[in-house]
């Protein structure tokens, strides 16, 4: 008796839970394809409790910022999903979610580098550009999200290159300015190690490790001599005389000791801990290194600028990451509203201030109040504006891996330049040729 | 006796008796035992499948599954991308043994790669943890003081999980690690070349050469003394003592660690992927290749390097269990002659009785 009621009940519920879904699915579905019918087919619809997929919070802002909407939202409840800290593994994660078509993952943030792919694989839905306020971010940054001009993923946080120099070094050799081109560069070490208290010391170091970070530094000495690793439709032009002069300049850097021969087997945290123990003069990082070096021996003693390039000022690789939407998740529409939420101005102010996050809002950088707090978000906005994405590509992670293997050939003198360039080119047309 | 025993008469009642006695049947005699016997072990062999089932169905599920999934995923090539749409498809398309074929051409050089590193580390690694392992087994079996906190301390490395002496051992061959201060040099060891190789090798065989150590101590412990002092009597020396009597007594112990030793060594993944990094030419082993492609969205060229890696692994357990003789099922070797006996047990009672 108790047990058929108890399923008469269930089976009412699960009938009136069916009906509702129908409904549901009935009227918003119908308003959905009629209101983005220019975009993609894709509705909005369902409401309830998401998941926000996230690599692991060191800072705890993000689960303020989730839990200032779930005050706002009580039915509508985010739960934060956390990832490890690297972000292979994280993408890792994403693919298996993706591939086992779970729904488990809703809101994902990826890495400025995936889209291409994630888009192609259809792993996450096309978003409605003109609810987001695209146009008040630095452009660089937008075009991360896109896939074939379609939005897929909205500009959470950025993050560029910059150059950290010792102002005590530069100043007591005569040197006023940072430089502009990495002849200066060079230039301004030699005026510094002709000083007694620089005559150990290094010049200049990035990240060249065989990682991502290597990809990064080459795409940056590429763009800042004036070449590209991808034309605008895709193509790979990475086989001419300006990328061959920017790789050259690591090369060189690497023969006549300008970068330091154990400069091979740094990551960014390699370069910090020896800038901060004074082994170098400048180094090519991320904005990070800027609040951790300030609580180290050269606190006070340095200062950043754009990067170096062969004319002028370089151009830096992007870094940050987007928000993306999971095909396979449930209550897509709460998914939107939260993603709003977060990549808001209002949020991307909060992250700035609470866990120097680069925001993707270029008047955020104009801010008279957060430049006393950080000092060098006038150039790292600089730094944003110029910088040139890496390479949009559906086979990233073999793009990238053809990249550090013929450069890494190159820095360790296993190959000329030129040729470790050609069979790069070769390379990426094989890869980008389906 | 029998023919005293046995009044004429009595000889229809025992009809079976003639024909037992004719050696020309030999079968004829063990009918009449056999029979009861046979009708117990469809019983209890009824009994034995009820009761091995689950076990079987689990076994079915966890590895018979995964394996043959893993075989028909290594005939699908990855998905193509379509240049009108910029999607991927949603299906793979079936590329038969391509993905075999090609680590012939264009995926040769890679994969090869990739071979001759898991063997080499299989080999190098293995060799220098038997000898260092046998050396710490002997120093372990002495009885010293202190010996608790030897035995203790050499077991240390084994018990650190690999992912964290990876990392360990990462920052020992740092640039300015505490490697390079020993040396007085700087060796670029994380870097890729011959040095990470090295780098590799010092860290699996810290790691692992206890393992044997601990087994072949445990073998040691069964050798009974008395052999030694007969040896000593007559006159043996140390090292023939080590080569005559500990080596062979303790060889089926050994001969099972460093099967275990191999096989883990073939398989080798997280400590070059965490010491030296993913996609370093010179410590790439079949895992990480694996492993690499399956990250790359890849499954089936991903499955058919693991495939090849299962098959490795195999052959070479199949080599020591039948080549050296590894008793790896601890009573395999024992089961055998067991058998073996069972066939000559009622031959010979033919013959006594025939006798």
């Amino acid at each position: 008796m108790k047990t058929s009621t108890a399923r008469a009940i269930q089976c009412s519920a699960a009938l009136a839970a069916a009906g509702l879904l129908l409904t549901a699915c009935g009227s918003s579905g119908g308003s959905g394809s009629g209101q983005s019918a220019q975009a993609a087919p894709v509705s909005f619809k369902g409401r309830g409790p998401i998941t926000y997929v996230a690599g692991k919070d060191t800072t705890g802002t993000v689960q303020t910022i989730i839990a200032r909407w779930n005050k706002a939202h009580p039915k509508e409840k985010v739960t934060f999903i956390q990832l490890p800290t690297d972000a292979d593994s994280q993408r890792q994660q994403m693919i298996q979610n993706a591939e086992t078509k779970s729904d488990a993952y809703t809101v994902l943030a990826t890495d400025v580098v995936w889209t291409s792919e994630f888009a192609a694989h259809q792993w996450i839905e096309p978003l409605p550009a003109n609810q987001f306020p695209l146009g008040k971010m630095l452009q660089p940054v937008v075009q991360t999200g896109q896939y074939r001009g379609k939005l897929y993923a909205v500009p959470a946080s950025s993050n560029g290159g910059l150059l950290f120099y010792r102002t005590d070094l530069l100043k007591k050799a005569g040197v006023t300015r940072p430089p502009t081109t990495w002849a200066q560069m060079t230039a301004d070490c030699a005026e510094v190690k002709k000083l007694p208290e620089a005559k150990t010391m290094s010049c200049y170091a990035g990240q060249f490790q065989k990682y991502e970070g290597l990809t990064v530094n080459f795409a940056e000495a590429v763009n800042s001599a004036g070449g590209r690793i991808v034309d605008a439709s895709g193509k790979p032009d990475v086989d001419t005389p300006q990328a061959k002069k920017g790789l050259d300049f690591l090369v060189r850097s690497f023969k006549d000791k300008t970068i330091p021969k154990e400069a091979i087997t740094y990551q960014e945290e390699d370069g910090r801990q020896a800038f901060q123990a004074g082994k170098l003069i400048f180094l090519n990082n991320w904005p990070y290194v800027y609040s951790l070096a300030q609580k180290s021996a050269i606190k006070g003693k340095f200062a950043v600028a754009p990067l170096p390039g062969l004319t002028g000022p370089g151009a830096s690789s992007l870094g940050g990451s987007d928000l993306a939407l999971s095909s396979f998740a449930k209550n897509k529409a709460t998914a939107l509203d939260f993603m709003k939420f977060f990549t808001s101005e209002e949020s991307a102010t909060y992250f700035l201030k609470n866990a120097s996050l680069a925001p993707p809002y270029a008047d955020l950088y104009d801010n008279a109040s957060l430049d006393k707090q950080y000092p060098y978000l006038p150039d790292l906005k600089q730094s944003i504006t110029k910088a040139v994405p890496r390479p949009r590509v559906v086979q990233y992670g073999d793009v990238t891996a053809a990249i550090q293997n013929e450069v890494y050939a190159a820095l360790t003198g296993k190959k000329s330049s030129a040729q470790a360039l050609k069979d790069l080119q070769g390379d990426l047309q094989k890869l980008t040729a389906q | 006796m029998a023919d005293t025993a046995i009044p004429p008469d009595t000889a229809p009642h025992q009809p079976g008796t003639a024909a037992r006695r004719r050696p020309g049947r030999p079968p004829a005699p063990e009918r009449p035992r056999r029979h009861p016997r046979s009708r117990a072990t469809a019983g209890t062999g009824r009994l034995a499948a009820l009761l091995v089932s689950p076990t079987l169905l689990v076994l079915t599920v966890v590895v018979l599954y995964p394996t043959l999934m893993a075989l028909d995923e290594s005939l699908y090539g990855p998905k193509g991308l379509d240049p009108r749409t910029g999607f991927i498809s949603n299906t793979e398309p079936f590329v038969g043994l391509k993905n075999y074929t090609d680590i012939f051409t264009q995926a040769g050089d890679r994969f090869w790669n990739a071979f001759w590193n898991t063997t080499f580390f299989t080999v190098v690694t293995v060799s220098l943890e038997t000898v260092i392992g046998i050396a710490m087994a002997l120093i372990m079996h002495r009885a010293f003081r202190g010996r608790s906190v030897v035995r203790a301390s050499i077991l240390v490395p084994w018990a650190i999980p690999t992912a964290i002496s990876g990392l360990l051992w990462k920052w020992i061959f740092n640039a300015d690690g505490i490697a390079n201060v020993l040396l007085g040099h700087q060796v670029l060891w994380t870097a890729d070349g011959f040095s990470a190789k090295i780098a590799v090798v010092i860290a699996d065989v810290w790691k692992t050469a206890p393992f044997i150590g601990l087994l072949v101590l445990a073998g040691l412990q069964v050798i009974p003394k008395e052999v030694y002092e007969a040896a000593r009597l007559d006159g043996a020396s140390a090292l023939q003592q080590f080569w005559r009597i500990t080596l062979p007594l303790v060889k089926p112990a050994l001969l099972v660690a460093v099967l275990f030793r191999c096989l883990d060594a073939l398989r080798m993944f997280d400590l070059p992927y965490i010491l030296i990094g993913a996609q370093k030419g010179s410590v790439e082993t079949l895992s990480m290749l694996a492993q690499n492609e399956a990250s790359n969205v890849r499954f089936g060229p991903a499955s058919a390097y693991a495939v090849l890696l299962f098959l490795y692994v195999f052959l070479v357990a199949l080599a020591f269990v039948r080549l050296l003789g590894a008793d790896l099922i601890g009573g395999a070797g024992g089961t055998k002659k067991h058998k073996s006996h069972a066939v000559g047990v009622p031959r010979r009672r033919v013959r006594e009785v025939t006798a």
